[in-house]
């Protein structure tokens, strides 16, 4: 299949992008996005012009790294995977894809379509633990959990930390990361002893980040390549509706 | 041969009383000790989080742009524990003898007995950080069979195991972040090991945003940088995992320890197109449910509903009746190259084998096996674009894991003083093959329990000193490594790097992957000094060092691959038998088994360094077996 390919260029944080236009020629449909990428980067780099810069890893859609928006969707049209497990049987012969980095001022762009993330390692560093010292676990099978918590602190602790969720939203909220947290802990009965405190700093550093706030559009639902329902927000409201610790108690 | 360290006494006793015998730093002494640890997978994030929490400075450096997408993170299946809650008969002494067995008999016993008595901690350690282990109804957590196995010892989290103790002890070390007591250095990558007064004092790096190359000083430097997988170029390992860092550590006088030991994985998705980039890993967990099976025909075209039972070959249960399916690693995909080879392989090709489920989700109904594979099932799904619910999963082996790296004594330091490896980065436990979820198991049992006490004991008996850009070893590395990256980006040929890491990956693979053999090994050595010789005069790569430039970053790695690569081949053709995942076909049974030579061979090779163009010199430690006799791997 032919495909035609709009990209964004920009060659550093501080320098002005654009649009760039590139023809993918007789490309396999079992071909994945990123291969389609590598593919046109390999002609790019024959022709002597940089290669698109984007990050990618594990491409079995567990990592996290890879990020783009795909005609204006985060991870493209295909529902629940990462752009590493889109495959290009999902477009049609002759398409035009518009590729854009993840767009939203906590993820500031480093060059063509990789973003920083690092506002998510500081929101986990804020309290998206449990303070358990190396060695002073009890023996595993001490506390029973009901087989439906851990499903449901599992299905919240999925999420693989890509950003779509904030990509997706007209916010740029990162509500749904932060809840997906603190549902996987607050589901368990290990994370519970901190679960107030959680809530509260991870939320007061998500603000800290310049992250806007969930008006209930679901759209980080529909991004989220591991379909992590929005009910983990309603999970988190509740956990942070309760009076606020005040400092210092 | 540098002496292996390990403690006195019987085998049950060895780790109690080293660990005794240790000295310890109190968090107020421990504070003025800086730790560099590079790779924040299982091992380095473990580890990081656990000396944060007793007081050491912590520097931690990852290519990725953050700590949490170490290639750990991909593990499917799951992580073997001796708690015996299903109380099939598991215990600390079978596990031990199922991994040296499994490691066919070429891992060093008390470095294996000890990874079984600490994998009952690590279990509690994870379910007490939240790890949403599976469980029964009951509550209680559930375990299932992994290959190689009878019992049933592996905890799982779904088909994310490896994700979620990832993200277990990456959010440990987060906490530890916040403490102020591990500093993180995302997207930096490791370029030179610094070796000052005849000790790992520091590291070169490259800053990956800004390009900018840097040194750092410490008391100790921990490499948990994982395996190299890709030097096959098609591999199940992410993209970025490379061997730059322990190949530079070799360079710089660390002995390597059995490179040729690989894994090749038998269930993963076959090839499917050449564009393909890497393989997909089917979790071994599937071999539980699922049958492997091929025509009994030679070229049989029917699609697989239409093949009666009577002319399927279940291969697998017909050669090994007492494992079946769930067949040891090597074992099974020697096993789906037989029948390959044979002209029995289906789909595009011929290269792959079925995996069927007609019969589980017979017996057990489409909900049980969605609840256990689910996510499994949808990924084979989106890569192939077939439904494994409706026909059998096609898989075919792909390269997957290193048993070989750089060699370490009992107290996983190398041979170079103040430099340990910890992970898949190190040599130590599973000889000539891997049990499935034992990665998982060592990678954690090094960077929580082991290497912490054992680091602190090395660092108690130096005084806390770090050097700095001023000592000359630094400079000269910063220097080298500079002079390097300039090279790189000097060449300006006309071939791309991946290019040649194409076909770099295909030597390998025909040469030293599943199947070696004098020949081929020796054809290979010949071969990669001209690749190499046509890499450096002929690779492209675009842009500057002083910006963000992924080409000039692969090229660095796969420059590194094309001179390990003949350690590789170097130290196959020299291991004249058979054992595990090394299989030389001069050395076969007469039905077609690994056939080991312990009368010569019962040794780990440890390789080291003599300079560019010099052959390297082999060191032998040699293996003794009191505990578990040395007998032929049987698995029928």
């Amino acid at each position: 299949m032919n495909l035609s390919l709009v990209v964004w260029r920009q060659k550093g944080a501080q320098t002005p992008g654009r649009f760039e236009r590139y023809e993918a020629k007789d490309v396999s449909p079992d071909l994945s996005f990123l291969e389609l990428l590598d593919v046109v980067n390999e002609g790019l780099i024959t022709q002597g012009i940089e290669p698109i810069a984007f990050d990618h890893d594990c491409r079995e859609g567990i990592c996290g790294s890879c990020a783009m928006m795909i005609n204006g969707l985060a991870h493209g049209p295909q529902p629940a995977v990462a752009t590493c497990q889109l495959y290009l049987r999902h477009f049609k012969d002759g398409e035009t894809i518009t590729i854009e980095p993840w767009r939203a001022k906590p993820f500031p762009i480093l060059r063509d379509l990789v973003v920083d993330r690092s506002a998510f390692d500081r929101i986990i560093q804020a309290g998206g633990y449990v303070s358990v010292n190396t060695g002073e676990a009890p023996e595993a099978n001490s506390i029973p959990v009901p087989k439906k918590d851990a499903d449901m602190a599992m299905d919240a602790a999925a999420c693989i930390g890509c950003g779509a969720c904030v990509a997706a939203c007209p916010n740029a909220s990162a509500m749904l990361f932060v809840a997906a947290k603190v549902a996987h802990l607050g589901r368990l009965p290990q994370g519970r002893v901190e679960a107030k405190q959680r809530v509260d700093q991870m939320v007061d550093a998500m603000d800290r980040e310049g992250f806007g706030n969930c008006t209930n559009h679901y759209e980080c639902m529909d991004a989220c390549p591991k379909a992590i329902h929005v009910k983990a927000i309603a999970f988190m409201n509740r956990e942070y509706r309760f009076p606020r610790r005040k400092p210092g108690t | 041969m540098p002496e292996a360290r390990v403690p006195p006494g019987p085998l049950p006793q060895k780790w109690e009383a080293c660990r005794a015998s240790l000295k310890r730093l109190s968090p107020s002494d421990a504070r003025r000790y800086r730790v560099l640890i590079v790779g924040t997978g299982l091992a380095g994030a473990s580890a990081a989080a656990t000396l944060g929490e007793q007081g050491f400075q912590v520097e931690s450096f990852c290519f990725q742009d953050s700590a949490r997408r170490a290639h750990s993170i991909a593990a499917q299946g799951g992580i073997n524990a001796a708690k015996n809650y299903p109380k099939d008969g598991d215990s600390i002494e079978r596990l031990f003898t199922d991994t040296i067995k499994g490691g066919d008999f070429r891992s060093r016993e008390a470095n294996v007995y000890r990874l079984a008595q600490v994998s009952n901690a690590i279990i509690d350690q994870c379910v007490a950080q939240g790890v949403p282990f599976a469980r029964e109804y009951d509550g209680y957590l559930a375990n299932r069979s992994f290959g190689g196995v009878k019992v049933r010892r592996t905890f799982y989290a779904r088909g994310q195991t490896g994700q979620q103790l990832l993200l277990g002890a990456y959010q440990a070390m987060m906490r530890q972040v916040e403490a102020g007591r591990v500093r993180l250095h995302p997207r930096t990558e490791m370029l030179d090991l610094v070796v000052a007064d005849g000790a790992a004092k520091g590291l070169v790096v490259r800053d990956l945003v800004s390009g900018a190359i840097t040194t750092y000083g410490g008391d100790a430097v921990v490499l948990a940088t994982g395996g190299y997988s890709t030097i096959y170029y098609l591999s199940t390992n992410a993209m970025g995992c490379n061997v730059t860092a322990t190949y530079r550590a070799y360079r710089r006088g660390a002995c390597f320890a059995n490179p040729c030991f690989t894994q090749i994985h038998p269930t993963c998705i076959p090839v499917g197109h050449q564009h393909q980039s890497k393989l997909t890993l089917m979790s071994e967990s599937l071999r539980n449910d699922g049958r492997i099976w091929v025509p009994k025909r030679k070229g049989d075209q029917r699609s697989p509903d239409q093949i009666p039972d009577g002319e399927r070959d279940y291969y697998l249960e017909r050669r090994y009746p007492s494992y079946g399916n769930l067949a040891p690693r090597d074992i099974a995909s020697r096993a789906a190259k037989a029948v390959c080879d044979e002209g029995r392989g289906v789909g595009p090709g011929g290269q792959g084998v079925y995996l069927d489920f007609r019969d589980a989700l017979g017996q057990l109904g489409r909900r049980t096996i969605e609840e256990r594979y689910g996510n499994l099932f949808a990924m084979y799904h989106e890569i192939t674009n077939e439904d494994a619910y409706a026909v059998p999963m096609r898989i075919y082996p792909a390269p997957h894991y290193v048993m070989g790296g750089l060699w370490v004594d009992y107290n996983l330091m190398s041979t170079i003083p103040g430099l340990f490896v910890i992970g898949e980065a190190n040599f130590s436990d599973h000889g000539a093959n891997r049990l499935g979820a034992s990665a998982l198991m060592q990678g954690l049992a090094d960077g929580y329990f082991i290497l912490p006490l054992t680091l602190t004991a090395h660092l108690a008996a130096h005084r806390p000193r770090q050097e700095g850009p001023e000592h000359p070893a630094f400079g000269d590395a910063r220097r080298q490594v500079e002079e390097r990256t300039r090279r790189l980006l000097a060449v300006r040929g006309k071939r791309t790097v991946d290019d040649f890491h194409r076909e770099l990956g295909r030597l390998m693979w025909d040469a030293c992957g599943m199947e070696r053999s004098r020949e081929g090994l020796t054809r290979a050595r010949a071969e990669i000094p001209r690749i190499r010789e046509a890499f450096w005069k002929d690779v492209t790569v675009l842009g500057s060092g002083e910006e963000l430039n992924q080409a000039l970053e692969k090229a660095g790695r796969v420059a590194d691959f094309l001179e390990f690569a003949e350690l590789v081949c170097q130290d196959a053709l020299h291991r004249e038998e058979s054992c595990g995942g090394h299989f030389r076909v001069e050395h076969q049974t007469p039905d077609g088994e690994a056939k080991r030579d312990d009368a010569h061979f019962c040794y780990v090779a440890a390789w080291q360094f003599q300079g560019d163009g010099q052959p390297p010199v082999l060191h032998k430690e040699p293996l003794t077996f009191d505990a578990v006799p040395l007998t032929e791997r049987s698995y029928k």
